[in-house]
């Protein structure tokens, strides 16, 4: 278990001031969880990655492992593996030597280091590559030796650096189904960092969501998804109308976030927020339709069973199920 | 042939030219001198006439007897493994300094970097002989380093520190320092700092990282220094007159002496020759196992 409190981290940069790339960060991520930081880049998630593994030493707060505190210590000292973004290979060894780094340097023996190897390369679908040299193999093959290396010394927690951003949408697709296989098969807690929400959405067990060096909100995916508590976070996570509170006649102060999918058009109900049909983008399964508001807001509306029967220019009705919107209030 | 054809071919042909030019006039040029005046005759006053003999070889093995027969003769072999001898320790000497320096060098802040890879091609402003003379200044019974320690009492005798085999070898390896120091820096620089980090994460200790890691991708760049800085070693003159005293002979100062007071042309060009033979040897050996170390 990685308990993280209040903690904080800053940069010195040009002109004797400091920026602050983490500020007073604190979550608990479980044993055996999947765990993700999401958030666009420069939020601090990959900072926050780099403390855990060791990396870079906190400015303050502490971070403790299993109840140990491990804030000072050096990465070589910690149980914690990373997988890099640019899988940072060893070029002059081999895949098998690769895997093998970490066990060697905890003075593994050998017969257990060599079964180790084998089993891991086994895991990661890699069994007949290990007497390839990293430049001989494709960028997904590199990833899964990237892989194979962090897990091979059995980590306490294993750290993903956007592990997949480099691998085309079909591999990545497969790398994460890969990803929830080999974190359920090894029990090991997995920390990925990356700013892809469906990524997100698609493998963690919970999400913290950060920016700003800071979390917006942590919980499950689902949770996340359907309960944003800001605008950043509604925004963030997919698709998100944001719409003045003024516009559909209610507080000024109020942002009313509703998920594109869960608007709806025409009908029986009555509303008194209607909008025109400004754009129209048929996507096979789904059909998109762009409207303005009244007071100019545009709304996006993600339809299945509407069929042909709105045009470009209409003037329609607009509501949505009262669960599906939420209230913001920034 | 197309047009087209004809057109690529003759700008390739224009392209290629530079280079062919400066490698003929520079290299082969030179070389082929060399290689024919060391089978021409002596002249008496220095260079060389007809008619043509191996005489410049047979001297390197032997010496004429007074009754002209032949006589087995190592002198100049010693002379030579000395002299490789030299060569490999100052090689050795400047890839154990070297390699840390270019290290150092390389974990600085980029302006840091330049400053000192500034400082490290300094000395190449100043014209080698009088860098190696200023070696005599410092290490001579008068010289810096002897008044010092007699000044703070350490020593009673100045310190024999000049005309021997330590001072050649001091001198050559601040000569030839910065061909090492260069090219295992080019190689260190380009190593990605995240191998560095990957192999801490995986809990290698500073002496794993440096002997598992660094070492391994630095040794292109090492092997390079070692070429750059023995080859012009073992034909390197001024340090072995200058700071050796000129008391044993290095087949450099052996070689420079035939073009000058010995009027022997074809033989240094013999000597010359061996010597190019034997580094082209080298590389070539080397290349075959660089090559064959390739999957």
């Amino acid at each position: 278990m990685i308990e993280i409190e209040g903690l904080g981290k800053s940069f010195p940069v040009k002109g004797g001031k400091n920026v602050e790339a983490l500020k007073d960060v604190s979550l608990t991520i479980g044993d055996s969880e999947f765990f993700t930081l999401l958030g666009p880049s420069g939020c601090g998630k990959t900072t926050l990655l780099r403390l855990i593994a060791g990396f870079e030493q906190p400015s303050i707060g502490s971070i403790r492992l299993d109840g140990r505190d491990v804030a000072g210590l050096p990465p070589q000292k910690r149980p914690v593996n990373t997988v890099f973004q640019s899988y940072a290979l060893f070029p002059h060894l081999s895949v098998a030597r690769n895997v093998a780094f970490g066990l060697e340097m905890q003075h593994v023996p050998t017969a257990e280091t060599r079964a180790r190897v084998r089993d891991t390369l086994a895991m990661v679908r890699l069994g007949e590559l290990g007497a390839r040299m990293p430049a001989e193999l494709s960028g997904g093959q590199q990833q899964r030796v990237a892989l194979a290396r962090a897990l091979a010394p059995k980590p306490r927690v294993l750290l993903l650096d956007e592990p997949l951003s480099a691998l085309d949408l079909k591999l990545r697709k497969q790398m994460q189904a890969e990803l929830k296989r080999l974190q359920a098969e090894t029990g090991i807690a997995f920390v990925l960092v990356t700013h892809d929400q469906e990524e997100a959405l698609a493998m963690s067990d919970r999400i913290a969501v950060m920016d700003s060096g800071e979390v917006q909100q942590l919980g499950t995916p689902r949770d996340i998804y359907d309960n944003p508590h800001s605008r950043f976070v509604a925004d963030f996570m997919g698709e998100s109308n944001l719409i003045p509170g003024h516009e559909l006649g209610r507080d000024p102060a109020l942002t009313i976030a509703v998920r594109p999918e869960r608007v709806m058009l025409g009908g029986t109900a009555t509303s008194r927020t209607k909008g025109t049909i400004a754009s129209i983008t048929f996507l096979g399964l789904d059909t998109v339709y762009d409207l303005t508001l009244t007071g100019g807001t545009r709304v996006r509306a993600r339809r299945r069973d509407i069929g042909e029967t709105l045009g470009l220019g209409d003037s329609v009705s607009l509501h949505w199920p009262p669960e599906a919107e939420r209230e913001l209030r920034a | 042939m197309t047009p087209a054809g004809t057109i690529k071919r003759s700008s390739t042909l224009a392209l290629v030219a530079p280079t062919v030019l400066i490698i003929g006039i520079f290299m082969v040029v030179p070389l082929g001198i060399g290689l024919a005046y060391s089978f021409l005759t002596a002249g008496p006053y220095g260079g060389v006439q007809q008619p043509p003999t191996f005489d410049a070889y047979i001297q390197l093995l032997f010496d004429r007897d007074f009754d002209g027969s032949l006589v087995f003769s190592p002198s100049y072999i010693f002379i030579v493994l000395r002299s490789i001898w030299i060569a490999l320790a100052t090689t050795v000497v400047c890839l154990a300094v070297g390699l840390p320096v270019a290290w150092y060098i390389v974990c600085q802040s980029p302006g840091r970097r330049r400053m000192l890879l500034f400082l490290v091609t300094l000395p190449f402003w100043i014209n080698t002989l009088i860098r190696t003379y200023c070696w005599i200044l410092i290490l001579r019974d008068q010289g810096l380093i002897n008044n010092v320690l007699r000044g703070a009492g350490l020593v009673g005798n100045p310190l024999p520190l000049l005309y021997n085999d330590g001072a050649i070898l001091l001198g050559m390896i601040y000569t030839f320092l910065p061909f090492m120091v260069l090219p295992i820096y080019a190689v260190l620089e380009r190593i990605d700092p995240r191998l560095i980090e990957a192999a801490f994460d995986l809990y290698a200790d500073r002496w794993d990282v440096a002997r598992r890691v660094i070492w391994p991708i630095a040794q292109p760049g090492a092997l390079a220094g070692a070429t750059l800085v023995f080859a012009p070693a073992l034909g390197s003159f001024l340090a072995p007159d200058l700071l050796g005293g000129g008391k044993k002979l290095l087949i450099g100062s052996l070689i420079q002496m035939q073009f000058t007071s010995s009027r022997n042309w074809p033989f240094g060009a013999a000597l010359a020759t061996v010597v190019t033979v034997a580094i082209l040897l080298i590389f070539a050996a080397r290349a075959r196992r660089a090559g064959e170390a390739m999957p």
